[in-house]
């Protein structure tokens, strides 16, 4: 068993840094403090090395790691512990995009995090910018009982391929990839190029493919991804990739900076004239390009002999069933699961995280984790007999709360913690939610179970409000001359092979979300059919097939209005003022960074 | 007067240098933990000096009586350790220069450390009897509050905030630049190599000729640390804020703090 963690003798698989880049990082930064440089140039190098800018001010940043295939050894998660420690505010933040974030670095500092993160292999090149973002591969790629095969060595070979690569370093607007394990299971469909495996039997051959999603994504307008073709074997994986990178790059709009993502291209050129220019280009491409190009599919995948312990475990039952029922999934192999660790809106100590790397370097027999879709961290390859010893490990370093793969763990982008763009404290609104939820133990309600609550602090939709069945995004709303912080709710949203965006609802005040939640959850309780789950229920309903009293999303509103009056100042002062603050609420944003 | 070099190379002491001069009766090691760890046990022919014992009275005459009756005269080589990273050590080696003891150094490395690498351990009292030691008061390396305060819009003066982010976030005093206490540290010493912790301040335009003062929440332990650092790199001019911020807020002086964001909902519990 090697549950040693030694920074000093590492073998990762995939080493995705690149040394000199931190010192060239320092150089531009100096020529940047100097005034040799302006600030849009040094913005735009910034990015490309994945540092982001930081609320209201010049002198700290995000630095965004990238977990390529959001996969993530013990090693490199105590290097992160490190440099949270040192340079950070001792949390780091896991992301939806399996990125790992330090927030309020001193701008200076980034190079030497660039240094240390190399030394672990990691790297933050184009984490944000103009670019080829983090590729994404399902939490459960290799593991899930539904998947096909699995997706994870075409998505590390893809990542593989882009990073640095030409192609890709000056797009109209940054692109994203998402493998996944299972249409089931997927965010393919939500996403600029989303893949989903598939296997392809036909009585001559077995082939081994992907169905291809492209054009979805979310932002100020959300688009659902249309499918390429029935089936794209593998062979094609690279030049269907490289088509669609090129017909972006070629057509994209660079000058309107709110309607430059695929999506809106897809849009304007019409689905049809858009697949037909990715095919033709995907035949240039495999007609010049096959000789040269190749991705590198590493299909080894190493797992360990861990030790049995048979160790007795005091602990409360109650409590280690509830989260058994929650935050463990069965794996397709005999007797091992997936263990998720829920976070609170994906924040964790630097000390959780060293804990965390210990657990699975004893506990995971491929000895590594993967970070979910929802600022979570999956352990997977766990056996049963572990389980229990697992799980009060986790319990004593605060990891384990129940209720991960339920209602009861909502997303929330960074929100007024870090971000420019943000009107609302989105951040600290998950938090809340989940404790409630949890309080209330809505995590073992099986009705709710398969819904999701997501938010985001503006419009844009890094908190994936519009996938969720219940979504928020923050905004300023005004009561004479006084603001109060207030969430634009849609339902109904959804993310697998049926993907949908949310309908928009009704504006609820900040300090009444919570409220409204459990308002929604009480008319489901009420009107539903037995067979129904919230989801479905709210399915039926946004898609106009409602079989119960509530028919329409306007029939939820009116039984939801008295929720959205805001009290007066004097009546109920705290109306005023956002979560995590007592002052008087105001709207303050600085500039974005994304289209930059 | 010793030279820089000899100054430089004095702040730590290598834990093999120490264990080879371990019986010398020219050389004085002092524990700065509890009474009841250190009775528990410590590093061999040690000394017991509880550092918060001694900032409940740190006037310059009870120290000296203190160091006289273990046995330090002006010419005694002492050598502080703690287990707290080196900040409890760092802050008894400031006060040791401050009163004119200049023969001082920190043990590189804690004493979980030294016990895990089998280094020599008891739990014996030692008595070295009672030496004459002269006070020299340093006020060079000490700042007060009003010093820094009229230091705050200095260009030659940089003042270093050592505590956490987020506590420099929510508040600090003007013009402070923050390098919080852990970035000193490497994985096994409590200090980094020197080119390392010169890259740190290099990074931050922090120049040697300027004038340095650090501060932390409340008693200078941490900021003792980044003083230690600082001298370890060749700095000369290194004040302690030793009172540090909790008396800047009691005084009432002005106080300086990132708004508009809400940075404390990001770390996790």
């Amino acid at each position: 068993m090697n549950n040693k963690l030694n920074l000093n003798d590492l073998s990762i698989r995939n080493n995705w840094a690149k040394t000199e880049e931190a010192d060239h990082f320092s150089k531009m930064l100096k020529l940047y403090r100097q005034n040799e440089l302006d600030p849009d140039s040094f913005r735009r190098f910034r990015l490309q090395h994945g540092a982001y800018g930081t609320r209201m001010t010049d002198n700290y940043a995000m630095v965004r790691i990238k977990i390529p295939a959001g996969e993530i050894h013990p090693e490199q998660l105590i290097k992160i512990a490190q440099l949270s420690d040192s340079f950070s505010i001792g949390s780091a933040h896991i992301s939806t995009r399996q990125n790992i974030q330090l927030h309020w670095v001193v701008l200076e500092d980034v190079p030497e995090i660039m240094l240390e993160l190399a030394k672990v292999g990691l790297t933050t090149r184009e984490a944000c910018g103009n670019t080829i973002r983090n590729i994404m591969c399902g939490p459960l790629s290799g593991v899930c009982a539904n998947e096909m095969f699995d997706s994870t060595p075409y998505a590390l070979a893809t990542a593989k391929f882009l990073l640095r690569n030409p192609l890709n370093q000056n797009l109209p607007r940054k692109f994203k990839f998402n493998f996944t394990c299972c249409e089931k299971h997927g965010m393919g469909k939500i996403v600029d190029v989303g893949l989903v495996p598939v296997i392809n039997e036909s009585t001559e051959c077995t082939q081994y493919g992907f169905k291809i999603f492209l054009g979805g994504g979310l932002g100020n307008k959300s688009y659902v991804g249309h499918q390429l073709e029935e089936f794209t074997p593998i062979e094609d994986l690279l030049h269907t990739s490289i088509a669609v990178i090129k017909i972006f790059d070629r057509l994209g709009n660079r000058k309107n900076l709110a309607r430059n993502r695929m999506r809106y291209l897809v849009n304007e050129l019409g689905w049809d004239e858009f697949k037909n220019l990715v095919l033709k280009e995907r035949t240039i491409s495999r007609v010049t390009q096959s000789a040269t190009l190749s991705l590198e599919i590493d299909n080894n995948q190493n797992l360990n002999s861990i030790a049995e312990t048979f160790q007795r475990v005091d602990l409360d039952l109650m409590m280690y069933e509830r989260w058994l029922k929650t935050n463990t999934i069965k794996q397709k192999q005999t007797n091992y699961y997936s263990v998720f660790v829920t976070l609170e809106a994906g924040d964790i100590t630097s000390n959780q995280l060293r804990k965390l790397a210990k657990i699975c370097a004893t506990f995971s027999k491929e000895r590594t984790m993967r970070n979910g879709f929802s600022q979570d961290i999956v352990i997977r390859w766990v056996h049963l007999n572990h389980l229990k010893i697992l799980y009060s490990k986790l319990l004593s370093v605060g990891l384990a709360n129940p209720g991960a793969l339920t209602l009861a763990s909502p997303v929330g982008c960074s929100g007024t913690t870090s971000c420019n763009l943000a009107l609302t404290n989105s951040h600290r609104l998950a938090k809340e939610i989940q404790r409630k939820l949890l309080s209330l133990k809505i995590d073992q309600d099986d009705d709710l179970k398969d819904s999701t609550i997501k938010i985001s602090g503006c419009p844009n939709s890094c908190g994936q409000h519009e996938i969720a069945t219940i979504g928020f995004y923050g905004g300023g709303g005004r009561s004479g001359k006084d603001m109060y912080p207030v969430y634009q709710m849609s339902l109904g949203g959804r993310h697998d092979n049926y993907a949908r965006l949310g309908t928009n609802c009704i504006r609820i005040p900040a300090k009444n979300v919570i409220n409204t939640i459990l308002k929604i959850i009480s008319i489901f309780k009420q009107d539903r059919k037995p067979h129904d789950t919230l989801k479905s229920w709210l399915d039926k309903i946004v898609n106009s097939r409602s079989d119960t009293s509530v028919r329409s999303i306007n029939d939820i509103k009116k039984l939801l209005l008295p929720l959205t009056i805001v009290p007066s100042k004097n009546e109920n002062s705290d109306f005023y003022s956002d979560y995590g603050s007592n002052d008087n609420y105001h709207t303050r944003t600085g500039k974005g960074e994304c289209a930059a | 007067m010793c030279s820089l070099k000899e100054n430089i190379s004095h702040v730590t002491l290598n834990a093999d240098t120490l264990i080879s001069k371990i019986n010398d009766r020219d050389i004085r090691i002092i524990d700065v933990r509890s009474r009841k760890d250190y009775s528990q046990h410590h590093i061999h022919n040690s000394v017991n000096l509880p550092l918060l014992e001694l900032l409940s009275n740190d006037s310059p005459g009870h120290l000296i009586k203190l160091i006289q009756s273990m046995g330090i005269s002006d010419d005694t080589h002492v050598v502080v350790y703690d287990n707290t990273f080196g900040a409890l050590a760092s802050r008894l080696v400031w006060n040791l220069l401050y009163v004119g003891h200049n023969n001082v150094s920190l043990l590189d490395i804690t004493y979980d450390n030294w016990k895990l690498l089998g280094y020599d351990i008891d739990s014996k009292n030692v008595n070295f009897g009672t030496k004459i030691h002269t006070l020299n008061i340093n006020n060079n390396i000490l700042s007060t509050a009003e010093y820094l305060e009229k230091k705050i819009n200095d260009d030659n003066t940089v003042i270093i905030d050592n505590r956490e982010r987020l506590n420099f976030l929510e508040q600090h005093i003007p013009g402070a630049i923050n390098i919080p206490y852990k970035i000193f540290a490497s994985p096994n010493k409590i200090l980094k190599p020197t080119n390392e912790l010169e890259k740190i301040f290099e990074s931050r335009y922090v120049d040697h000729d300027a004038e340095i003062i650090t501060y932390c929440g409340s008693s200078g332990t941490l900021s003792g640390l980044a003083y230690n650092a600082l001298k370890s790199i060749g700095f000369e001019n290194v004040k302690l804020y030793t009172h540090s911020f909790k008396e800047w807020k009691q005084l009432q002086k002005t106080i300086a703090k990132q708004d508009d964001a809400n940075y404390w909902d990001l770390s996790a519990e």
